[in-house]
């Protein structure tokens, strides 16, 4: 298990050092030069070379690149060239909200579905599974952002149950800012959901009628029993990698829900720095984007490992 | 008073009939064989008497184990007979185990399910259920998990999970099917064991006749659905009436009509061939390990010869094979097929290639479900250069098909339309119609029913005498190999332990490994 865990480690450090070598690139050869567009069409050459310098631009592709790396191992992201404050701090509040917006909509797509998968698997072809299969369908099928709109008309603004947008911050307190995630997560999580469910009914019928569960009938468990003690872990791996990918998604994918609800997320904070060239905003959030999507893989492996003693043995 | 009654069963599945009128006891302590080909009804017998039936499935009639009527008893009542009153072994043992729970916990577990123990208790009684099916514990210990372990002991952990709580019933539904002949003789002894020990009763389903004579007390056949004759195994070899037994019996002996046709001119030579696989890294920048699959073998197949090749699973066999073939390098040594090397380059030799050609053992898995027969026996086409089109293509493929026994119509039909046995004829005529020298036969009647094998085995001798053809024959099976070769090869670890002339090998083996293995195969007795 330990050597699984380096070797994983390790592919992990890879991951991050080839991303961080494309994303860096990648920004290099984007047309457009950060301080000609903040100083307007007009700028004297002599103060647009003295920004230049200020911004860390003039160096070698090598220096700029290892400035950059060795800044963000450090914690220092650097200096956003529109709001001329730290990046770090910047990444860091939209970050405090879009982790637990991500975190919110996976739990809730998670406590729905695996109970949803379960149930429509053991129920095969009766009336439980083609009513599973039917939602799910439909859950898949609806755009978020309009189902969005929709509870937004009428949690917000017929019941008044819920604002229909904007984020108070924590320090007003965690149950205003939970109430204030609720509809944007539950908007996320229908389709995670409904595609998740499909997934594990799926593996379940799979493990169902494997060999083993023959035997474990044999063996006088009920058909239930089967299920909970020898197809569910089973099926887990396909669950497992599609919850590692819906993470990653919502991190980063979150950006139209954000816009529904104006809530201040990383999705928004891109979209504003790419269309104001701010390109270091931008290499540092695609990059954080990156590291949250290595690490969950990570975590998935380990999942997986933990799972299935096949994996751990081999290594 | 007998432990298990089936009487007047008849089945159906979605209203087809399954079984019709089955009636058949089995007694403490006694051993009853159900013996019948592939679709004859009797793996269905054995789920019946466990209710573990497909869905759509109706019973009517008495199964009766020990007392009670099981067919109307509720799921509940089912459950605590179920691994308690009677265990059950099935067929694959590669699959019968839930690959991420230790054979420990598994064993157990039928134990827990059924009584009111501690997990400490049940896993101590674990440990002894393990110890009788000899996997002791030292070698074995209760964390083991299946993957750790070959088919063979896989199949007594599963014995193990059946017999822990010693039921009065044994079910085994082809629990050897799967296994190597050694290892098929020493779970038979096992099994035997077991039932006198525990004075059990065991009901076993197989198609092998043979594996029946030496065990079984009484042996009862069954045909689509039916049961066509019953009697005690020591006495229903000479007394068996139904023309269906007698055929049956016949097909398991029988052994075609041919002639050496053995020529001196060597068709594939065969040179110290290596074949060695690299092992996974142990440590991040240790050189990998390797191990040799083949170690150096030698041999020569003369033009016209019927050659066979036989080893347990992983004696190398099937990597020597693809050897030949030309799907894979060697690390050493050469392979000439009439003088030319297989392998060129980086790839198959076309020119050797067009002139052998292969068929495998799963006459299913081997074709392309979504292409007709025609499409599917011309595969061997984009071999040639200048493959035959239009009339000429149509002439081949008729003639392929009729050399079979099947009709030039057939080519219209998709695989899925045939029996076992027609698409193994299928893919004969799909290694003829280029009008190969060689043919390698790599365990290709091993899936079939005994009587489809010998009509297999008839055609291969016939085709042999008309085209002249010389065939490399592999398999596990001895029988088959005695009845269809003229030389034999003994492989084990990579290595050939025996050769000879086929009947001199297996009349008068010479090496241990060789007598083993003739002493492990179930005999039919002498002139029955």
């Amino acid at each position: 298990m330990l050597r699984y865990t380096l070797s994983r480690l390790l592919s992990l450090g890879v991951s991050l050092a080839v991303a961080s070598v494309v994303i860096f690139l990648a920004i290099e050869v984007l047309p457009g030069d950060p301080a000609a567009y903040m100083l307007g069409l007009n700028a004297q050459p002599d103060t647009l070379a003295a920004l230049r310098d200020e911004l860390g631009l003039n160096g070698t592709l090598w220096e700029r690149y290892a400035d950059w790396v060795g800044g963000m191992l450090r914690g220092d992201f650097g200096t956003s060239y529109t709001y001329r404050s730290s990046v770090s701090e910047m990444i860091g509040e939209r970050l405090w909200v879009s982790l637990p917006l991500a975190l919110y909509a996976l739990t809730l797509s998670t406590v729905i579905a695996f109970p949803a998968g379960i149930w429509a698997a053991a129920r095969r072809g009766k009336a439980a599974d083609v009513t599973v299969m039917g939602v799910t369908q439909l859950g898949v099928a609806i755009p978020n952002f309009w189902f969005a709109m929709l509870m937004v008309l009428v949690f917000a603004i017929n019941l008044r149950w819920f604002s229909a947008g904007g984020f108070p911050g924590w320090d007003k307190g965690v149950w205003l800012s939970l109430k204030a995630l609720t509809l944007p997560a539950v908007a996320l999580a229908l389709p995670q959901a409904s595609i998740l469910a499909r997934v594990m009914r799926s593996a379940l019928l799979d493990t169902l009628s494997e060999d083993f569960i023959r035997t474990a009938r044999a063996k006088g468990l009920t058909k239930g029993q089967a299920l909970r003690r020898h197809a569910l872990r089973n099926a887990l791996i396909p669950v497992l990698t599609i919850i590692g990918m819906q993470f990653s998604f919502l991190m980063a994918g979150g950006i139209i829900i954000e816009n529904v609800f104006f809530l201040p997320g990383l999705g928004r904070m891109i979209f504003q720095a790419i269309s104001a060239r701010d390109l270091i905003v931008v290499e540092s959030v695609v990059m954080l984007l990156v590291f949250a999507v290595v690490l969950v893989n990570f975590m998935v492996e380990l999942a997986y490992a933990l799972v299935d003693p096949r994996l751990r043995a081999r290594a | 008073m007998s432990l298990l009654e089936i009487s007047n069963l008849d089945l159906d599945i979605h209203g087809a009939p399954i079984l019709r009128d089955v009636s058949l006891s089995v007694a403490p302590g006694q051993i009853v064989g159900v013996i019948g080909e592939s679709g004859s009804g009797k793996s269905m017998t054995a789920f019946t008497v466990l209710q573990l039936l497909p869905e759509g499935a109706q019973a009517r009639g008495q199964v009766t184990l020990n007392g009670h009527d099981m067919l109307s008893l509720s799921e509940a009542q089912l459950c605590r007979l179920r691994g308690n009153e009677v265990g059950m072994v099935f067929q694959e043992p590669m699959t019968a185990l839930n690959p991420i729970r230790t054979i420990g916990e598994q064993v157990a577990e039928t134990i827990l399910i059924h009584e009111q123990v501690s997990k400490s208790e049940a896993m101590a009684r674990a440990r002894e259920a393990l110890n009788r099916v000899e996997l002791p514990a030292d070698r074995f210990p209760l964390s083991r998990y299946p993957y750790e372990l070959s088919g063979g002991q896989r199949q007594r952990v599963v014995i193990a999970m059946a017999i822990a709580l010693r039921p009065k019933l044994l079910i085994a539904d082809e629990p050897t099917t799967a296994l190597d002949v050694t290892t098929q003789a020493q779970i038979l002894a096992l099994l035997t064991r077991l039932v006198r020990e525990d004075g059990m009763g065991m009901l076993m389903i197989t198609h092998d006749l043979a594996v029946m004579a030496d065990m079984a007390d009484d042996i009862v056949i069954m045909q689509k659905g039916r049961v066509v004759e019953t009697g005690p195994a020591a006495t229903l070899f000479e007394t068996m009436q139904h023309p269906y037994s007698k055929a049956l019996l016949a097909a398991s002996t029988h052994a075609p009509d041919r002639e050496d046709g053995t020529t001196e001119q060597p068709l594939l030579t065969v040179r110290n061939v290596v074949r060695a696989y690299a092992l996974p890294r142990k440590t991040l920048f240790g050189a990998p390990g390797q191990v040799q699959a083949v170690k150096g073998v030698s041999f020569d197949l003369k033009r016209g010869e019927s050659l066979g090749l036989v080893g347990e699973s992983g004696c190398g066999k099937s990597t020597l094979t693809r050897a030949i073939l030309g799907l894979e390098q060697v690390q050493g040594g050469e392979i000439l097929f009439d003088g030319q090397p297989v392998f060129t380059g980086h790839a198959a030799n076309r020119a050797v290639r067009r002139r052998m050609q292969v068929v495998f053992q799963d006459p299913y898995g081997s074709f392309n479900p979504r292409h007709k027969v025609a499409r599917l026996v011309t595969e061997p086409f984009h071999l040639l250069d200048a493959p035959p089109t239009g009339a000429a293509r149509d002439a081949a493929i008729a003639e392929a098909l009729t050399s079979v026994g099947l009709a030039p119509e057939d080519q219209h039909k998709y695989i899925h339309e045939f029996s076992g046995g027609q698409r193994q004829r299928i893919a004969i005529a799909r290694a003829l119609i280029i009008k190969p020298d060689l043919i390698i036969l790599d365990e290709a009647v091993s899936a079939l029913d005994v009587q489809v094998r010998a009509q297999i085995l008839d055609l291969l001798a016939d085709l042999s005498k008309r085209f002249g053809l010389t065939y490399l024959f592999i398999s596990h099976d001895l029988s088959v190999v005695r009845a269809i070769t003229d030389r034999v090869l003994v492989m084990k670890s990579g290595e050939f332990v025996e050769r000879g002339p086929t009947a001199q090998v297996f009349d008068a083996p010479q090496h241990a490994y060789t007598k083993a293995l003739i002493a492990a195969a179930p005999r039919l007795p002498e002139e029955a």
